[in-house]
């Protein structure tokens, strides 16, 4: 009986909430003049730093920039699963007109959603897929990782670097040779050891990578991993090594020589700004690349925090390689170019443009070993 | 050289030890909790907290441990008073503790703590390979006591007799006029204090800071050293040194360019336990101490 009278509560509460959720979304609807609803989609909880706080920033800035003219809101901790189609959906019935979707890992279930709902706009974040109402975002994070590399070089003085890398993806596999090429351009005798921890996240393991490859003679480590564990395993340990995605100098106030700061609020504000003036468009055709934006350090995407921990001379020549990025003077992957079995891989001039970015399978001179597959 | 990688590898190990060796006194005494990771989780947040707030590293150890026991009393109530799926409510715990510490950690979050200090320990250090043993700090030294004193109590003790006969055989223990519920009770919290103490060792020693779901699942290793081990304690922390040095062996093989897949060498402690499972399941001669009564529940019937 008891049961029975629970049970028609939670009917009650349930309908009660339809009811809610339906008329909500009506008001929504009437009044032409309200405030243009933008919705983020986040892998993990935005905290102080990290992937997922740059993308934070990015959307204070967003809300800043227009005001009360849009109303931005955001979810947190949505793993890259079948679950965030869902996420996605939901974030459509709450009335938003503009969503972004953070991390590579959502770029299907974008896409999917994107189908149903061709009257919103889906902005995915580093993927390749695009739609007619999906577009895609991206930084040249390598530009930033060169720059790493020419202060690399020039810091070490045992010539071992250690590299903290999550997954064998092209994004990865870029950073990692453009870390070489700038480590080459000073230094020919420093080589690059990479050792995958097959994880994103994971501050324990991340810890355990650095303390190894410390033993191993490393003295400058870099990473492509979330946490700041490595940052701080190099200051225990008297090394030096470089933040990821924000600032992380409070965590290595002697270690960090400096950090590649996501920038997206610029993106996002473009966006939003194509979107409200009735500009937004993904282009035309099967790949739509008019929706697809990649910039750098030269567009203000990619800022390089302060650079610390180093002599004038090397801070002078990071600031040269930043600046040569900038302008356009400096193209990372210009030949002569070679890959670590000997091959040559671009001949003197040649410079590879985009699609072979993405479709580096190899190691350049200056990296140790193999990529897994 | 070696002996930086044999440190990393003692250190990588001490929370699995610690909360492993918790599970098992729990098991032992035929309670089953899935929780381990949430608890881990508990003890993170509450020991950096603790560390944080007061500035006290040792505090913090103290936090840890009371954190994890305080949320073990959650699913002792469950499990115990109420007679709820160990399973099920085990896996809410998990669930409960990833959420509970990301909610009570928010504000931690960027912040950064001193940690516990290495504590050397003059001339035995000084020793080639022997002495990194002696290289380490309060709550590593603190494990290796807490595995022999459980050994101890429960092979050696009048209590450890009733604890594991309550895991063998509740209705016999019951019949014999021991209190099984408080036995189990006092085994669940006490599994749950050094889950808290192993998580707490994450911000304390290996990261000094704080982040959601910062353990990444060392609790379900944990659960799987128990059976590894087959319910003895110093298998248990053998078998957690041996994981640490597989761990970090793989990342060695990495940095050293050796033709072995890293997945190859990541994947060895699981199978290693899937086939004590399987050995397990198939009963036969071999002993491996597995309560008999592990995982049902006990209630009082006339």
């Amino acid at each position: 009986m008891n049961r029975s009278i629970l049970m028609l509560l939670i009917a009650v509460v349930a309908l009660g909430g339809i009811y809610y959720y339906n008329s909500s979304t009506e008001t929504e609807d009437a009044s032409a003049d309200a405030p243009l609803k933008v919705g983020f989609v986040y892998l993990t909880n935005p905290g102080d730093h990290g992937w997922t706080y740059a993308h934070e920033v990015g959307r204070e800035q967003l809300q800043a920039h227009f005001g009360d003219r849009i109303v931005t809101s955001y979810v947190e901790n949505i793993p890259e699963g079948p679950d965030a189609t869902r996420v996605i959906r939901e974030l459509v019935a709450e009335g938003n007109q503009v969503i972004f979707t953070t991390s590579f890992g959502y770029m299907e279930q974008t896409l999917k959603v994107a189908g149903e709902y061709p009257d919103v706009k889906f902005d995915h974040i580093t993927g390749y897929k695009r739609s007619e109402n999906m577009a895609t975002g991206n930084i040249r994070f390598y530009e930033g990782r060169y720059v790493q590399g020419v202060v690399a070089g020039l810091t070490t003085e045992s010539n071992q670097i250690g590299y903290l890398a999550a997954f064998p993806i092209p994004e990865v596999i870029q950073g990692i040779n453009a870390f070489a090429r700038g480590l080459r351009s000073v230094n020919k005798d420093a080589t690059i050891k990479v050792v995958w921890v097959n994880s994103w996240y994971d501050p324990v393991k991340e810890a355990d990578a650095a303390k190894v490859l410390i033993a191993e003679g490393a003295d400058v480590l870099a990473q492509h991993t979330d946490s700041p564990a490595m940052l701080q395993t190099a200051e225990k340990a008297g090394a030096k090594g470089f933040g990821q995605s924000s600032d992380m100098h409070k965590f290595a106030p002697n270690a960090q020589l400096f950090s590649s700061v996501n920038n997206w609020g610029p993106y996002y504000i473009s966006q939003v700004e194509k979107v409200l003036d009735g500009t937004w468009s993904t282009g035309e055709g099967p790949d739509h690349w008019a929706g697809n934006t990649w910039k750098g350090i030269g567009d203000n995407f990619l800022v390089l925090s302060e650079f610390k921990n180093m002599p004038d001379d090397v801070a002078a020549a990071a600031k040269a390689a930043r600046d040569g990025i900038a302008n356009g003077s400096l193209n990372i992957f210009e030949g002569p170019m070679m890959d670590n079995k000997g091959n040559s891989v671009l001949a003197a001039g040649d410079t590879l443009d985009d699609g072979g970015l993405w479709a580096m399978d190899y190691y350049v001179e200056g990296v140790e070993g193999n990529i897994p597959n | 050289m070696a002996e930086a990688l044999l440190i990393a590898v003692l250190l990588t190990s001490v929370p699995l030890i610690l909360a492993a060796t918790g599970e098992l006194v729990a098991e032992k005494s035929g309670v089953l909790n899935l929780g381990v990771e949430g608890m881990m989780l508990m003890g993170a947040v509450a020991g950096f907290g603790v560390a944080s707030l007061t500035g006290s590293a040792y505090l913090g150890i103290i936090g840890g441990g009371l954190a994890g026991m305080l949320i073990s009393m959650v699913f002792a109530i469950f499990v115990l008073g109420l007679a709820t799926n160990q399973v099920a409510t085990g896996l809410a715990l998990t669930i409960f503790g990833t959420g509970l510490s990301g909610l009570i950690g928010a504000p931690l979050v960027g912040q950064a703590i001193d940690g516990l200090p290495q504590l050397i320990i003059p001339w035995v250090s000084d020793l080639y390979i022997i002495g990194v043993f002696f290289q380490l700090d309060i709550m590593a030294y603190l494990s290796v006591l807490l595995v022999g004193l459980t050994a101890y109590v429960l092979n050696y003790t009048q209590f450890g007799l009733v604890l594991r006969s309550v895991g063998i055989n509740h209705d016999s223990a019951h019949a014999l006029g021991y209190p099984v519920l408080r036995v189990r009770f006092m085994a669940v919290l006490f599994g749950g204090f050094m889950a808290g103490l192993g998580g707490a060792y994450l911000p304390l020693v290996l990261t000094p800071h704080w982040s959601e779901g910062m353990t990444s699942g060392r609790g379900w290793i944990a659960l799987a050293l128990v059976v590894f081990a087959s319910w003895r304690p110093w298998r248990v922390a053998a078998g957690a040194v041996l994981f640490g040095g597989v761990t970090i062996m793989q990342l060695v093989g990495q940095a050293r360019g050796w033709a072995i897949p890293s997945q190859f060498l990541s994947m060895l402690p699981y199978f290693a336990t899937i086939i004590v499972l399987v050995l397990i399941s198939r009963g036969g001669r071999i002993q491996f101490g597995a309560p008999a009564h592990l995982g049902k529940n006990f209630l009082i019937t006339r």
